[in-house]
């Protein structure tokens, strides 16, 4: 995410210190908190799960310690970020979904600018809610791994780790997308999609 | 001058009250957002129906989780019969890359492997023996060779079928160096220094246990545990110990690196770690 401003943008009524900005400073500490935890967290898993890493690195007690860490630790950013008013705001705005967003979400010209976008379209809403989806699976499914809480059978234990290792495959390639998506169509590059009019250029945001 | 409100990134109106069925779980709202900028929205010429899909996509993706959890071993068995055809044609070694049974795997506990070449292995058998005893790659060669054909089978799920492996059947090796009648158990030492495991004098009787020197024909490699392993064919693949540097005749079974992690000391294909899998023979 960028925060680069773009110009020209109505800034309406608004009482905010910096109206220019699409994410408050709380936002993007919360965003870069929770990508690094996610991001060692992939980092660590890959090491244990592919061969060549997993031999090449070895001391598997401590990838794996630094994994649960960052794991167990990947909800905080998002419930300190409900302290932020603007953080909920956003949180509201990505839940919500209109039959504009289902449609755009179809539409193979949804770069187009023909249907209108607001803050968040519906690939970043989707990805935002796939992502929630995924840490919360990851994290019950890690505890059973972890057998902390109870004295779980090694059959729950080898079947959590087939649901989390799936999760965390599907994971990872949504990260990549988000990321890839992300450069693609950082805001103000206007050499990757023609936007129609002023309003979906300043809409047009990144994945 | 008063300034007239209006709605900023011209935001599609929706209305931010909580009026999901599920109770609690909209984090987001406490009423109507108060952030700076934000305006309630005029009447909207066009009402736009907005749902709470979000919530939905985050329950669906849970609820996925917990059927995959609950069904477990045959869902998993399903997928893998379809991912398997699609992983031995695979020339890329991309497919292995997806989650599932995929042939072998390494669980590397240690820092560092230990890589040693046939002329330098070692193998220290001692303890409850009569005649402590070092062997070296040529002394194993010595001893009568077994040659059998097995799966190999991890308590994590995935299976080799029909490895073909060369060695010394452990009791073999045992007898050379004469059991002393108050061993009850072998302890099973790995080069890395973090590894061991343990048999039963009886399993060591009993089951298939033997001390693989070669795997498909060749010289079993480093990342396999070469030179030389520990094969246990009836049981979960982390009961056969690799890197295999020293057998220790003792009193009692002592329980071993993953055994002291949630693992069955008994670690039988099918009958043991609550799990369903074909035994093997």
């Amino acid at each position: 995410m960028t925060s680069t401003p773009t110009s020209g943008r109505p800034t309406g009524a608004t009482t905010s210190p910096s109206p220019e900005r699409r994410f408050s400073t709380a936002e993007i500490v919360v965003h870069a908190a929770f990508a690094l935890l996610i991001g060692i967290g992939i980092l660590t898993a890959a090491i244990m799960w592919l061969d060549t890493l997993a031999v090449a690195v070895g001391r598997r007690d401590l990838i794996r310690t630094v994994h649960v860490t960052a794991g167990l630790l990947a909800p905080l950013p998002l419930a300190l970020g409900l302290l932020s008013t603007r953080f909920r705001a956003d949180v509201a705005r990505l839940e919500r979904w209109t039959d504009t967003d289902v449609e755009w979400l179809r539409s193979k010209d949804r770069r187009s600018g023909r249907l209108p976008v607001s803050k968040f379209n519906a690939g970043q809403k989707l990805n935002a809610a796939l992502t929630v989806g995924a840490v919360v699976v990851l994290l019950g499914t890690g505890t059973v791994m972890g057998g902390w809480l109870w004295s779980w059978p090694t059959s729950a234990r080898t079947d959590a780790t087939w649901v989390h290792d799936w999760t965390a495959f599907a994971l990872t390639l949504a990260v990549v997308g988000h990321v890839v998506f992300a450069v693609r169509y950082r805001r103000g590059d206007s050499s990757t999609s023609q936007p129609r009019n002023a309003t979906s250029s300043r809409n047009r945001v990144s994945g | 001058m008063p300034v007239q409100p209006r709605p900023v990134e011209n935001e599609a109106p929706y209305e931010l009250g909580n009026t999901s069925p599920i109770k609690g779980f909209h984090l987001a709202t406490g009423g109507t957002a108060k952030h700076p900028g934000w305006v309630e929205p005029q009447t909207s010429p066009t009402p736009t129906v907005d749902r709470p899909f979000g919530r939905r996509i985050v329950l669906s993706v849970v609820g996925l989780g917990a059927v995959g959890f609950a069904l477990g071993g045959p869902l998993q068995n399903a997928i893998d019969a379809v991912l398997s055809p699609v992983r031995r044609i695979d020339p890329t070694g991309l497919a292995d890359l997806v989650p599932g049974e995929g042939g072998w795997r390494y669980y590397s506990v240690a820092a560092r492997q230990p890589d040693l070449s046939t002329a330098e292995y070692r193998l220290r058998v001692d303890g409850l023996v009569d005649r402590p005893n070092t062997f070296g790659w040529g002394d194993i060669a010595d001893l009568p060779q077994t040659f059998w054909t097995r799966d190999f089978q991890c308590v994590t799920g995935w299976r080799v079928d029909d490895a073909a492996w060369q060695g010394v059947e452990l009791r073999t090796l045992l007898d050379a160096v004469g059991v002393q009648s108050t061993a009850r158990a072998v302890t099973l030492y790995s080069h890395d220094g973090l590894y061991t495991e343990s048999l039963t004098v009886e399993q060591v009787e009993q089951d298939e246990v033997l001390v693989a020197t070669h795997l498909d024909g060749e010289v079993i490699s480093r990342d396999h545990g070469g030179p030389v392993r520990l094969l246990v064919v009836p049981m979960y693949g982390y009961k056969s110990l690799k890197w295999l540097s020293r057998v220790e005749m003792v009193e009692a079974v002592d329980p071993g690196y993953w055994e002291e992690r949630g693992y069955d000391i008994d670690a039988y294909v099918g009958a043991s770690n609550g799990r369903n899998d074909e035994p093997i023979t």
